[in-house]
Order: C-alpha cells, then structure tokens, then sequence
C-alpha cells in the first residue's frame, strides 16, 4: 500500500518511523523544537530532539561523539552550505574515524540538508555540493529524486552504520509522490532506470532526473529512445547499472546540477571511460553547471544550469544528429 | 577534599615515569626512522595527564590532541600496543592506521586523538550528551593546548556544555605555546579560565607540574560532574621541555627544574623507592620496544576494509 506525499514529507515520516522503532535515534538542529507544541518534542521528548545554536561544528561534532557511544543522531543542516562551517567535522573527523582507529569504533550519524535551491537564493544556498563529499572516503553520499525514495533512502542512512551526507532538493520540496506505507528501506549503492532505452543512456541524479525524463519524452517524439538512470547514491556509486547501460546504448550524456569540476557527473565520465570505453560509439557529453557561483539575477541563473533543451541537445550531439559544439 | 594516598601518589609517579621512558624511546627511535612521520612529545607535561586520568574509569571519555602519548598512557593504553601503533605495525592500537597523532583505545576509554588541533573538542561534548542520555555517571574529558582556545569549535562547545549543564571536563595544559608562537601573539587573553568567565563556568587554573594540585582540583570536579554537574574547565600551566615537534629547531627560552613534574614530585618519596619505580618503567619500555620490533606490518589490504563500517 502506498500514499501521497510532498517529497518533504516523505522524508519527514522517515525520520518519524525509525524514531519510533528505535530509542538511540537523535534528532537535533537550529530552530527546531522552539516551542513546547513542536511535533517531534511531544513524540521524542527533549532529550533526544533538541534545538542548537547555530553551531554547526558543535553539533556535527556533538553528533559524532554521541555516535561513538552507540546514539544515531540526525543533525538538520538546513542548507548544504553550512556544513562547510563545519568541514573539519564533516571531512577530518567522522568519516576517518573508524579507519584511522583500526576499525575500532563505528560513527552513525545522518547528515541532513537541502541543496540546489536554484530560485534566486544566490551564490551561498544554491549549490549542488554533493560531489564533493563523495571524494571522502568513509562518508555516504544520498541524493534522492522521487519521494518514495526520499523516504526510503532517509531509513537506509538512519540505519546506516556509517556517516550518511543526506541532500534533497529544494526545487523537490513540494512535488508530490507515491510512498510506501509503514517501514520503507531503498538499498544504498543501487541505481534506479527510471525510463528503458536503447538508443542513449542519460544518467541525472536529483532535480535533473525529471528533466533528464523530460528531455525524453521529447527525444521519444523523434523517434529516439533515451535510457534515463538515477544513481540515488552518489557514494557508493552503481556504475555496474550505468556500465550495463552504455554496453547496450553506446552513447552517455551525463547530466549534473554541480559545477563541472566538482560533480558527480565528472566521476562516472572517467569510470565508464575506463571501463566501458570499447562500448561507446560517440564521446561521452555532460551537461552540468558552469564552473562558476549561482548568480542571483534570474536570466544567468537560468543560463548556468542544465535544463531539458541542453539535454536535448546533448543527446542529439552524442547521436550525431546535431554538430558538435565546443 | 580528599587527600592524595601514599599507594596513589607512588601510582601517579610510575604513571609520569613510563610516559617520561616512553617518550624518551620514541624520540630516539624516531631519530633512528623506526618511527615515521610527525611526533609530538609531552614531555614536562606528564603530570597533568597522570594526575587526570588516574581518577577516570573506563567507561569515562577522553580526548587529546596531536601530544597525545602520554594521555593515551594514563588512560590505560598498554606501551607495548601504542609503541607497534607508533611503529605502524598490525599489532597497534589501532592496527598501524592512525600512529602518532590518531591514538584510538576503545577499551580503557581513550576515544582519541586528534591532529587538529582542537577539533574533537565538540566530539567530546557528544561523549558528555550520551552520558547524560544514558542516565549513568560516566564523564568525557578533553585535553587540549592553549592554542586550541581561540577556535571556534572551543567556543561553541562551552556554550552549549554550559547550556545544556552536560558533564563534560574541559583540560587546558596551557604550556604557553600555540605550536611555535607564544600565546601573547596569539590573544589579550592571559588566562584560559578567563576566556569561559561569561558563560559562568565552574573554572580554575593551577600549577600544572604540581602533580597534587592537579589531582585535587580535577577530583573536586570530577565528583561533582559524577553527582550531575558540569562543565568544568581546569587550566593547567605547564611548560613543554621539548619543541613542538621531533625535530623542531626553535630556540625556547630553557625551563627549571621547577617546571618538570617528575622532579617535584620525586621528592615525597625515599631515593629508593622513587628509583625502583623508574627501573619498573624503564624495563616496561624495553619490552615495548622488543614487542613493537616484532610485530609485523599490516597487510596493504586492511585499508580498505576499514573506509566502511558493515551495515
């Protein structure tokens, strides 16, 4: 059985529902349970949901020591951008942990934020940071694109023992989805065909996944039939799905909201260049932002961001239907 | 108050002895490549971390910084498993993957080493939370320089330890240095204790190479922390009798007498007495040594299985 639920919701009854099932779960942030009628604090208490300066290093930090001691905390970040108030946390000491103690402690906590909200917030709360993380070795990198999954991937990492970076989209807030009812685990580390093709592969993780399946449907009208793949996590990458893929269609346009030079779109580039190099028929073209700050002014924000029509047109280029531009 | 007994005060002195030998041992074998990398030694600092750690159980967390052998040492962490961990050998503390600045010993609480400086200060205040969480009497003690004080991650964990009244102990060795700069080109700050004054901190600063004076004021705290107070923040004044790191060429000013703990402390007891308890730590030491040396290396692959912990 499943219901409808805005994207933000669904991850919301995540965070509820391994509360429930599990004690060691913490959940704690700036403004939250300001007020004796918030929700979480009359569900959990004030112990395990608590409000915090604006603090990041402290509650990331605090977050990690109480992991050590076998807690699960969620830490709500709000904006991807202020964990980099807290990099030192976030990079030197969570994920490094367990390895650089030999294995002998496990750091489980979930790092919740939203990223990419590319409607006039400007330089500092727009950027699609992901990738950076995922070239830390220990973190998890979770970027969800449906609600179902929203909610499914928000158990995973709870459950995870592992530092989870948990990013959603904020243009996905309120879009609406099916979600499955009661306890709802997606698996880390496998990817999603969001749509079968055998003419081109289009891989696209959050907010680009619905363009990248926009741009198909227009593709389709020509008589071209894209394969649109959503990694869901970033860190650990399925690029089995995205090799398996490219073995069939012999052309990849990969499609990222991140600055060129720190995307994730960059990454599967050199692994199927590696790997699945005697697949490709056409080189590999992508489709990120320019490597440069989110402008405020809307026309530039629009004009540094992929969206269907660039899509389009790289699929047409790696088709050979459309000149090859620089 | 309690008084320091003649069993404890003996304790304490082979404490700061084998951390001293210890020590002594790596700077030499650092000196011969047997030891790799970056060490920093705490040597005339020992007294503060035998007087601390000497009260603390197992199940209390502690945290250090980059100088961090000899609280790892009085924790509990035996010399022979943290010498192999300083010579990168499988049987390490933590397998030959963290060394020096990375000390990790789960199972007498010493939760770790940093090489940043300061930056698990706010790991410690999540020890601290857990505790409270937990509902039992455990408590998390981090020591840090007094170069760590003038971060932000310092800050922000005394407010919210203070805010939240969580059983956190905050341990300054304010050897006067931060790295190579001393502290006055570094704040108008004089005294640490000063530096948490506003958010109304129960706070002290005492001579750090005075072993007894060290070891009352953290039991005062350590007993109200137990009973459900807390933070607390002792600043210890120190000096450091060697450079900031193996190897450091800086010129300090040269410390007395009166600034190595060993040598204030030794006084309390017969000459012979105090020798044999030197001889038991320098014995202790050549075992390490002989331990770590044949221990073998890791496997290259160990790496990787430790990036992820099993779901």
């Amino acid at each position: 059985m499943a219901h409808e639920l805005p994207f933000i919701a669904a991850i919301d009854e995540a965070i509820r529902l391994e509360m429930e099932r599990d004690d060691t779960v913490l959940y704690f942030g700036q403004n939250m349970a300001t007020t004796e009628n918030e929700p979480y604090v009359d569900a959990f208490g004030k112990d395990r949901v608590r409000v915090t300066p604006i603090s990041e290093t402290a509650e990331i930090g605090m977050a990690i020591g109480a992991a050590l001691a076998g807690f699960r905390p969620v830490v709500e970040l709000y904006m991807a951008e202020f964990m980099l108030v807290a990099m030192d946390q976030v990079i030197n000491e969570a994920p490094r942990f367990r390895a650089m103690s030999g294995g002998q402690v496990k750091v489980p906590l979930v790092l919740k934020a939203g990223f990419g909200f590319t409607a006039g917030w400007a330089g500092q709360h727009t950027g699609t940071i992901g990738a950076l993380f995922m070239g830390v070795p220990g973190l998890k990198v979770v970027m969800p694109s449906t609600a179902a999954d929203a909610k499914g991937l928000m158990a995973t990492a709870i459950r995870d023992d592992n530092p989870v970076v948990y990013l959603h989209h904020y243009l996905l807030t309120l879009e609406h989805g099916e979600v499955p009812d009661g306890e709802y685990v997606v698996p880390f580390g496998q990817a999603a065909v969001r749509r079968e093709g055998g003419d081109v592969t289009i891989v696209a993780t959050g907010w680009t996944v619905d363009r990248a399946l926009g741009a198909a449907e227009q593709l389709a009208a020509e008589g071209i039939q894209a394969e649109v793949i959503d990694p869901r996590t970033l860190a650990p990458l399925d690029t089995q799905t995205i090799l398996e893929s490219v073995d069939k269609t012999g052309r990849l346009v990969l499609v990222d909201q991140a600055t060129r030079h720190a995307s994730v779109s960059t990454v599967i580039a050199g692994e199927v260049a590696e790997h699945g190099f005697s697949s490709l028929k056409a080189p590999i073209v992508q489709v990120t932002a320019l490597d440069a700050t989110i402008p405020y002014s809307e026309p530039l924000e629009a004009w540094v961001m992929p969206n269907e029509d660039k899509i389009v047109a790289a699929v047409q280029q790696v088709l050979g239907s459309a000149p090859v531009t620089a | 108050m309690r008084a320091l007994g003649r069993e404890q005060a003996l304790g304490l002195l082979a404490t700061m002895w084998r951390i001293r030998l210890f020590e002594e041992q790596v700077s030499a074998l650092h000196r011969a490549a047997e030891v790799p990398g970056l060490v920093h030694l705490s040597t005339g600092q020992e007294g503060v971390a035998a007087a601390v750690c000497s009260q603390l159980r197992d199940d209390d967390a502690v945290y250090s910084g980059h100088r961090a052998h000899g609280h790892a040492i009085a924790k509990g962490a035996p010399l022979d498993r943290l010498l192999a961990e300083l010579m990168g050998r499988d049987s390490g503390l933590c397998r030959g993957l963290g060394g020096s600045m990375h000390v990790v010993d789960v199972a007498h609480g010493f939760l770790g080493a940093t090489g940043v400086v300061g930056g698990n200060i706010p790991i410690a205040l999540g020890s601290a939370l857990a505790a409270r969480l937990r509902g039992d009497d455990a408590v998390a003690v981090v020591f840090f320089g007094d170069g760590a004080v003038q971060a932000g991650h310092f800050n922000e964990t005394v407010n919210l330890a203070s805010l939240w009244a969580l059983p956190l102990i905050l341990v300054c060795e304010n050897n006067g240095f931060a790295e190579f700069t001393p502290r006055s080109a570094h704040t108008n700050v004089e005294r640490v204790s000063d530096v948490v004054a506003p958010y109304d901190v129960e706070r002290a600063t005492v001579d750090g190479n005075d072993v007894t004076a060290v070891w009352e004021a953290f039991g005062g705290y350590l007993a109200s922390a137990r009973a459900g107070g807390g933070p607390f923040l002792l600043e210890c004044l120190t000096r450091r009798l060697r450079g900031h790191y193996e190897g450091d060429a800086t010129k300090y000013e040269p410390a007395s007498a009166e600034n190595d703990p060993i040598e204030r402390f030794r006084s309390r007891f017969d000459a012979d007495e105090a020798d044999a308890v030197r001889a038991e730590a320098e014995a202790e030491v050549e075992r390490a040594v002989r331990f770590a040396r044949e221990s073998p290396f890791p496997a290259p692959g160990l790496i990787a299985e430790m990036v992820y912990a099993d779901a």
